[in-house]
């Protein structure tokens, strides 16, 4: 019995994907899930938390793959041998958001770095995930002097994802950094608008990895590697570029020879 | 926001009247996950409740105060540590528990049972007061001591069954981290709630708050009709 049992693990399972919560809370796995298990029979489910929190419960082995979007750290895991190879998948840009009436005058500026002095300097409230996600990690770059500031009476830490971090901000009329993605998705607009969009420097990457077999002996990369050729290939990524909300695309492929 | 509580109880009705399958399937985890772990606290909780009200041993008054307080383990931790535990980078990683309804249901369980044991040895010991003199004349041992308590003790005893299962029901913190909030596989309402907020669909997330309370509800009013005739030794003098 525990023979048949130990013989069908590690096929009939499900694959487990750590993924950044802004790929679930945009509804693109709803929408990408059906295709790929209708044509394979491999079910998915997909664990949505930051990326910080997704490479550390990776590197514990409980996931098999990951979708993340913080480059430098995806690298760092695969160097750490945590994970077989890491790719790009797709991108999308962050934004910077904010009060309609934008009090520290974001909207006329063109560099997040400029956007950020401006709120520092009018004290203007901003929420920060400061949970080590790929928001955070890419905010915390985007600061012109390092460290960034420390959390208090105007630089507001939420901890928490980019959905109640949203909640927050739109609560207290703070900017935020987000990408574009959960904002376009996201119910809860309030008054708050887009105030500054297309600095290169909010290029927002994401990536897939494997989990590496010698580190996680029990991972399922068979059906995870499928899984990965598929994102990879023309029918993921033509899949990622139907992917619409409102009418918008929400992510753009780019992976490179699959 | 005035209008999203409107919304709310909208979409709410609307979900039950059109018995949304997707909503169905994550009532019936809750249920399954809660209903589970408080049948195992209870089995669990009754007995040792009742072993704590009737026994005197050392070390008694310090087991009593650690599960009282136990009563207040934050849900959070209790994830965690089960995380850590069933993690594959864990000691109990061969069980394979993490990210499954099993895994939900031990966590439940952990959160319950130390309020149904604290409430039941409550509950006996007062009983005890008032008849443990009969019970010594009439001789019973001490586990049919405990039995006889137990059965009196029937209708206060569900009280305690309720108040664990409301804090199972209500609690998002551990079931989120050891069930992972997988769509059809360990999404429960407070998890979905949690979800929908993130997405900004307050609406619908509060929408389904009110299915939960709902259920809660429902549940209470079942075990009130259902609950034995408040009788018996507490009133026979």
């Amino acid at each position: 019995m525990a023979l048949i049992l130990l013989s069908n693990a590690g096929f009939a399972d499900p694959i487990i994907v750590q993924s950044t919560t802004s790929t679930q809370n945009s509804g693109l796995y709803e929408y990408l899930l059906p295709v790929f298990e209708d044509e394979t029979g491999i079910e998915i489910r997909v664990v949505a938390v930051g990326t910080g929190q997704a490479l550390k419960n990776a590197q514990n082995c409980d996931g098999d793959m990951l979708i993340t979007h913080a480059k430098a750290a995806e690298q760092e895991f695969v160097a750490q041998g945590f994970g077989i190879a890491r790719h790009d998948l797709m991108y999308n840009d962050f934004i910077i958001v904010g009060p309609a009436n934008d009090p520290a005058g974001v909207a006329g500026l063109k560099t997040a770095s400029d956007a950020l002095t401006a709120i520092a300097k009018a004290n203007a409230p901003f929420a920060s995930r400061g949970d080590n996600s790929g928001t955070h990690q890419a905010e915390l770059t985007l600061w012109p002097e390092d460290p960034a500031p420390s959390s208090g009476d105007w630089y507001l830490e939420t901890g928490s994802g980019m959905g109640p971090t949203l909640n927050a901000a739109i609560g207290l009329s703070a900017y935020t950094l987000t990408d574009r993605a959960t904002w376009v998705s996201f119910g809860n607009k309030g008054d708050h608008v887009i105030l500054l969009e297309g600095d290169p420097a909010l290029f927002n990457q994401y990536g897939v990895i494997v989990v590496n077999p010698s580190h996680c002996p029990n991972a399922n990369i068979e059906d995870a590697d499928t899984f990965q050729t598929w994102l990879l290939g023309p029918a993921g990524q033509s899949a990622i570029a139907g992917f619409q909300v409102d009418g918008q695309q929400l992510f753009t492929p780019n992976a490179a020879n699959p | 926001m005035m209008n999203d509580f409107a919304g709310a109880f909208r979409q709410a009705f609307g979900l039950i009247v059109t018995a949304d399958a997707e909503l169905l399937q994550i009532i019936g985890l809750s249920l399954q996950v809660t209903l589970s772990a408080v049948a195992i606290a209870a089995m669990i909780g009754l007995p040792i409740g009742a072993l704590l009200a009737v026994s005197r041993f050392t070390g008694r008054g310090v087991v009593i105060v650690l599960m009282n307080a136990a009563m207040g383990l934050p849900p959070v931790v209790v994830g965690l540590t089960l995380y850590m535990l069933f993690s594959q980078a864990g000691p109990l990683a061969v069980l394979s528990l993490l990210y499954t309804p099993a895994a939900m249901i031990i966590a439940q369980t952990v959160l319950v049972t130390p309020i149904i044991i604290a409430l039941t040895r409550m509950t006996i010991a007062s009983l005890m007061l008032e008849h443990g003199e009969t019970l010594l004349a009439m001789r019973a041992s001490a586990s049919q001591r405990i039995i006889t308590l137990l059965i009196e003790a029937r209708p206060a005893l569900i009280t305690a069954l309720l108040a664990g299962m409301g804090r199972a029901l209500a609690e998002v913190g551990a079931v989120m981290i050891v069930g992972g909030n997988i769509n059809h596989a360990t999404r429960v309402m407070t998890t979905a709630i949690a979800l929908e907020t993130s997405r900004g669909e307050l609406a619908l997330a509060l929408a389904l708050g009110i299915i939960l309370l709902g259920l809660s509800l429902s549940i209470n009013a079942a075990a009130m009709l259902l609950r034995p005739k408040d009788i018996g030794l507490v009133h026979a003098h």
